[in-house]
């Protein structure tokens, strides 16, 4: 028996985090102790992959016999011994346990560029992103293009940032090149402080190589002898597999002195940062790595002007420069002909919420919304109603339900009120209070405020009393209009993009949910059955049946009634808790 | 030089300076809380903002540098609302004490809630409430008052090149501290107090002791040492309650501790105030003419008897340059010997 096997599992944090490094130990010793130890170890290849999208499902294990894929999920560690038993050694894929047809669709609509190689490629081995044409862009750019080619390129692709604002890559490149000075800085902005964000970790978990080879390129381009990978913390797989990356490109000498002997030189450090959204922000970013507090500067000077410790700066986004390798690789046309007019190329997003698929896509721009939430997302859970969508984190707005016709693309999400952002996307169901949605967005920005300047720390502050005070049944007649004008000043004279954009989800949920907020304040209800300050439960005496099964599960005692006879909820005891309205089965409970 | 208009006013600049700047010098008002121009920008208060023609959002006046032909409105209806929402946010987050507060009567924020004509506020709220005083000897920081404008940080790194402070935490509550907001540990020199717009930072000796309004300023030099830096004595009931220094004086208005919180022994009563001669084992009070004749005596008696070179003289670095001159003088024409020294060479 000479079988070819190949075990990948998923090993991003997701995948970890479901149990995927005892799943792959107890592969091993399995596969170990099938008897026919020689020709499995001969033959056989375990991976770690890097996160493959399907968070919901992990762990997902690839399992490779003869070259033909059976994908698995929810795979826990004792399943293995029989996976190994009836698929590897006995030829019989286990069909209970492989994806669902879902898993298909939601890879269907998917283009794959920036995750590509993500769990496909052993991110902790150079050789196999070598394998699958790795550096070859390096290689090209260093032998057969000028840097001014080079930016050529990026320009004709028409790649635009990816770390929130759109800026054309190119034009920021050329601006670099430009800059008189002996020494300039490429800084890869890793900090992905947006809440429930997850694409720029995956990629560096999932493909370091990708981001290094684009940083090499961009420094290329610009003529930065120095790069720093500015990293938060908190993402210790992502620094782990980051700095082993950095040792590997050094040691096959794709980093240092003298790269591939053509004369250039370039370097990558690694800083990692605290943890704070505002450290996202370029200037605060590199008033980090300098030491100092993370805090933004006003602009001019632009980085590109005077950066980091006082040199000229490039700052991109993970994505960005992962984007740039398989540009270089497969040409600007192919690159530019995805998407829209003004839009190219892909987008990572991370989509979560009420949605049946969560997980990490990767779409062409200008893909209607709707082919998102619908056929890759596979709808809303539990039959619930789509609300809207949310895009673009803290920074960005909603979308509602009725214009999924909306494409994602930056010009159409602009017009909406939302912004792509870095690609934050939160599905929301008839069950979230958007008042509560904004309340939950505004109190992430006023606790990452840097507190510089006056209309951004106090501003955020009032904005979030005025929205809890609403949600709290105490909101007053005009709350929703000062919301609107203190919104308003609040975008206009705060120094960074974090104030600047702090307003945006309460703007644009007064914009398509007003009535809501009136519900709120005036008629002192949440449509949505949310704010637990404008709820009541109580019991239709018509239709209890006096079965207890409410008394029993109440937590707070607050259920009074005898066997048979319609029961009674004490408003002053009951917490709101909801629990009687899941358990009764008669529908005697009114929520309201 | 840069051409540019203000309102509608053609004026001629240096490159390279502001559109603060270049304001301030057509006295042209801006407001601002943040800016000093002893200080780096540092476009935190967003009070200067100003719409500059072909430029997308409004931008402060304080950080941005001038360019040729640049069109710039310093005020109109968009840019006082925001200025005005601006200093309603800063009350609405402030102790509002102005009646018995050390600063009134020479306080920016109570300036600007004046002429914004601040009287209820629409954003009333929770307030900043810190109960911990700090301990140290010279400096009262009452941190609810301070609107984080940053300049005492900035003054205390940039010029006198210390960082004893800085802002810690964020959000609502980030708040100037020192570290690990231990009582402030620092060399005192008080830049900070002397910079701070609100009546956050106060002299300790000085709070409760006379406001502005109610005080004497006297110009004067600082008697420490031979710098001779220009203080300005604020003189309450008789008392110098307070010593600060004018920003267009040689020392650009910084000092040290000595100069900016050492004033206590003016009133002290242990000072002395006549020559005092030693008689029978005690101090006697005496008049400068017995005192001199008496030093005179005894220093032409121990020449006669052992020569000028037993007669020594060292002089003090309190004493100005001119004294210091003379007294060298005094002892090597005078006296006769080349025994003279100087504190500062210690
Ligand atoms: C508050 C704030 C947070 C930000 N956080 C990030 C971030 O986490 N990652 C990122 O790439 N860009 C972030 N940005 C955008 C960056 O400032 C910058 O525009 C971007 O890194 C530029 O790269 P790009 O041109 O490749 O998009 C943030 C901006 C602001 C204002
Ligand atoms: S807008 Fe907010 S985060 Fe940005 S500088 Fe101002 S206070 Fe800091
Ligand atoms: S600091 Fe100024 S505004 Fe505040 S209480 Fe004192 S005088 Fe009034
Ligand atoms: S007194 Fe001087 S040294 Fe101390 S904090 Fe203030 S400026 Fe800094
Ligand atoms: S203490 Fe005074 S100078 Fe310092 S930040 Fe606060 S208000 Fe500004
Ligand atoms: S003076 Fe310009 S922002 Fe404060």
């Amino acid at each position: 028996m000479n079988k070819d096997v190949s075990i990948k599992v998923c090993m991003g944090t997701g995948g970890i985090a479901a149990g995927g490094v005892e799943v792959m130990s107890t592969f091993e010793k399995a596969l170990a102790s099938v008897g026919i130890k020689a020709v499995v170890q001969k033959n056989c290849s375990m991976h770690k992959v890097g996160c493959r999208g399907f968070c919901a499902r992990d762990v997902l294990v690839d399992v490779i016999v003869d070259g033909a894929k059976s994908t698995y999920q929810y795979i826990k560690p004792d399943m293995v011994e029989r996976i190994v038993q009836e698929h590897v050694v006995g030829g019989a894929p286990i069909g209970d346990w492989l994806v669902t047809d879902d898993y298909h669709t939601f890879h269907d609509k998917q283009v794959k560029v920036v995750l590509s190689d993500c769990g496909e490629v052993d991110p902790e081995d150079i050789d196999s992103y070598l394998g699958r044409g790795g550096y070859e862009a390096v290689k090209k750019v260093l032998t057969t293009m000028t840097p001014q080619e080079t930016i050529d390129v990026i320009k004709a692709s028409g790649l635009r940032g990816r770390g929130g604002a759109g800026f054309p890559t190119a034009v920021k490149w050329d601006m670099a090149i430009k800059a008189p000075g002996p020494k300039k800085y490429l800084i890869c902005n890793a900090d992905e402080g947006d809440p429930g964000a997850f694409m720029d970790r995956s990629v560096v978990e999932g493909n370091p190589h990708a981001v290094i080879e684009g940083m090499i390129i961009g420094a290329y381009a610009i003529g930065a002898p120095y790069g720093y990978v500015y990293i938060r913390a908190e993402y210790p797989l992502a620094v782990e597999r980051l700095h082993l990356a950095i040792k590997q490109a050094k040691e096959r000498g794709y980093l240092g002195k003298n790269i591939l002997g053509k004369g250039l030189d370039f370097m990558i450090k690694v800083k990692l940062g605290a943890g704070a959204f505002v450290c996202g922000e370029e200037t605060a970013l590199i008033a980090s790595i300098e030491g100092k507090r993370g805090q933004p500067k006003a602009k001019p000077p632009f980085p590109v002007q005077k950066g980091l410790w006082g040199y000229p700066t490039i700052i991109n986004n993970v994505e960005t420069l992962a984007n740039v390798p398989y540009i270089i690789r497969k040409g600007a046309s192919w690159y530019a002909a995805m998407g829209t007019e003004k839009s190219k190329g892909t987008k990572v997003f991370a989509l979560t919420g009420k949605i049946l698929n969560s997980g990490l896509i990767e779409v062409p721009m200008g893909i209607p919304l709707k082919e998102v939430i619908y056929d890759i997302g596979g709808g809303i859970e539990n039959g619930k109603k789509l609300k809207a969508v949310q895009t673009g984190g803290p920074s960005g707005g909603c979308i509602p339900a009725n214009m999924m016709d909306t494409t994602l693309d930056y010009e159409a999400l602009s017009k909406v009120g939302s912004i792509m952002g870095s690609g934050g996307m939160v599905v929301l169901d008839e069950t979230d209070c958007m008042v509560n949605v904004a309340k939950y967005f505004l109190q992430f920005t006023q606790s990452e405020s840097c507190g510089k300047c006056i209309p951004c720390r106090v501003g955020t502050k009032r904005l979030l009393e005025i929205l809890t005070r609403i949600t709290e049944g105490k909101g007053r007649e005009g709350d929703i209009e000062l919301l609107e004008s203190l919104a308003a000043d609040v975008k206009t004279s705060s120094l960074c993009g974090l104030g600047q954009s702090a307003p945006n989800p309460v703007l644009s949920t007064i914009r398509y949910y007003r009535d809501e907020y009136e519900a709120h304040i005036y008629e002192k209800r949440c449509p949505a059955g949310v704010c637990k300050d404008l709820l009541s439960y109580s019991i239709l005496e018509e239709f209890c049946k006096g079965c207890t099964a409410c008394t029993r599960v109440c937590p707070a005692g607050a259920i009074i009634g005898e066997k048979k006879k319609p029961h009674k909820i004490i408003q002053d005891i009951c917490i709101k808790c909801g629990a009687c309205f899941e358990t009764c089965k008669f529908k005697a409970i009114k929520k309201g | 030089m840069a051409n540019l208009t203000i309102n509608g006013k053609r004026i001629i600049v240096p490159d390279g300076i502001t559109i603060l700047d270049a304001a301030r010098r057509n006295d042209i008002y801006i407001p601002t809380l943040c800016d000093d121009p002893r200080l780096e920008p540092h476009g935190g208060c967003r009070l200067c903002l100003i719409q500059v023609k072909g430029m997308p959002r409004p931008v402060t006046a304080c950080t941005t540098p001038v360019t040729e032909g640049m069109e710039i409105e310093t005020t109109n209806e968009q840019i006082e609302r925001q200025r005005r929402t601006i200093v309603e946010l800063l009350l609405s987050d402030h102790p509002n004490d102005c009646m018995i507060c050390d600063k009134a009567g020479d306080c920016t924020l109570q300036e600007l809630a004046y002429f914004y004509d601040i009287r209820s506020n629409r954003f009333a709220g929770e307030r900043r409430q810190y109960t911990k005083k700090d301990l140290n000897p010279f400096i009262e920081r009452d941190m609810e008052k301070c609107i984080l404008c940053g300049k005492c940080v900035r003054v205390c790194d940039e010029i006198q090149g210390l960082g004893a402070i800085d802002v810690a935490g964020r959000g609502f509550t980030a708040k100037v501290s020192p570290a690990f907001e231990k009582d402030l540990n620092c060399e005192f020199c008080g830049q900070c107090v002397s910079i701070c717009p609100t009546g956050a930072l106060m002299g300790k000796q000085s709070v409760g002791k006379g406001r502005q309004k109610d005080v004497k300023e006297v110009e004067t030099v600082c008697t420490y040492c031979g710098c001779g830096c220009n203080v300005t004595l604020h003189v309450s009931r008789n008392e110098v309650v307070r010593v600060t220094s004018r920003p267009d004086t040689i020392n650009e208005g910084w000092l040290c501790v000595k100069g900016r919180f050492g004033y206590s022994f003016i009133n002290s009563p242990d000072r002395l105030t006549t020559p005092l001669i030693k008689k029978d084992g005690k101090f006697v009070p005496a008049s400068w003419d017995e005192a001199l004749d008496l030093i005179a005596e005894k220093l032409s008696a121990i020449k006669e008897k052992h020569g000028p070179d037993a007669i020594g003289g060292l002089s003090s670095a309190r004493c100005t340059n001119e004294e210091n001159y003379l007294f060298q003088k005094f002892i090597r024409a005078g006296i006769g010997t080349n025994n003279v020294d100087h504190c500062a060479r210690y």
